[in-house]
């Protein structure tokens, strides 16, 4: 299956971002719901990616896949920033160290169906979502 | 990002269409001119439509929030209308509840609720001018 990549370098990105998340959800019959939810969390992570990684830079990939659950989407953003040191304390509702209102992270797990987030200080961040058809 | 920004008059309100997917720097621009517009027309009500509009995220949220805060310290009222039922729902899973800014289904009910506080006003000040 083809994967999109998109570059998060700037602020008009995140419309690149929103607008492949779309059409990958589309395409893989997701229902409107589920889009919204789907296009919206892409669009926190990737603002994280401007807002904390080192330069403002990292990329998502974008593609569709079928599992025994159905037809879905995942996405993948990847930075090469500061990494995170402790995962359980970013995951809280409330915690922010950018002086946002510190919602991206677990607002963003409660949107998708899958999240997985793997991060080593100094190395980067991978945050990995997936959205099913059910 | 808008050249100009949807800002329609009507009678001493104001009704300004979101539409399409904004970036950042597009919704701090139409905060900034409404906020502008409020205060040169005097306006008394401001309603905000994101009917069109394609995701709401924390940042539009926060930017809505913010911008329906400015509009009431200006004296007027303010009025998010149009959210879709995908949208108040992504929103809040989110985590944003926007539970400070007054809301209505569409446009139409917007204006009705206006409607009714003015005569709420009004009815007050009927009352007050027989008393005095």
């Amino acid at each position: 299956m083809v994967a999109t990549v998109v570059v998060i370098s700037g602020e008009s990105d995140l419309l690149d971002v929103r607008s492949a998340l779309r059409t990958a959800a589309e395409r893989a019959g997701l229902r409107l719901t589920a889009t919204t939810k789907l296009v919206t969390a892409g669009s926190e992570l990737a603002r994280n990616i401007l807002r904390y990684a080192t330069g403002g830079q990292g990329t998502v990939t974008i593609e569709e896949c079928t599992t025994r659950a159905g037809r879905g989407v995942r996405a993948v953003f990847v930075d090469q920033g500061p990494g995170i040191a402790d995962l359980d304390e970013v995951m809280r509702d409330g915690f922010s160290s950018g002086g946002s209102l510190g919602i991206g992270l677990p607002g963003s797990r409660r949107l998708v169906d899958e999240f997985t987030i793997d991060s080593m200080p100094g190395r980067g961040t991978t945050v990995v979502i997936s959205q099913w058809d059910r | 990002m808008p050249d100009v920004v949807p800002i329609m008059r009507m009678g001493p309100d104001l009704l300004v269409t979101l539409q399409g997917d904004l970036d950042d720097r597009a919704v701090e621009q139409i905060e900034q001119e409404v906020t502008d517009q409020v205060a040169r027309t005097s306006a008394r009500a401001v309603l905000v439509d994101v009917s069109g509009l394609a995701v709401l995220d924390s940042f539009v949220a926060r930017v809505l929030a913010r911008l329906v805060s400015m509009v009431r310290l200006l004296g007027a009222d303010a009025t998010l209308v149009g959210i879709s039922p995908a949208v108040a729902i992504t929103l809040v899973e989110l985590g944003v509840s926007l539970r400070h800014v007054n809301t209505a289904l569409n446009a139409e009910q917007g204006m009705g609720r206006l409607r009714r506080l003015r005569e709420g006003d009004a009815s007050r000040w009927a009352g007050h001018d027989d008393r005095g």
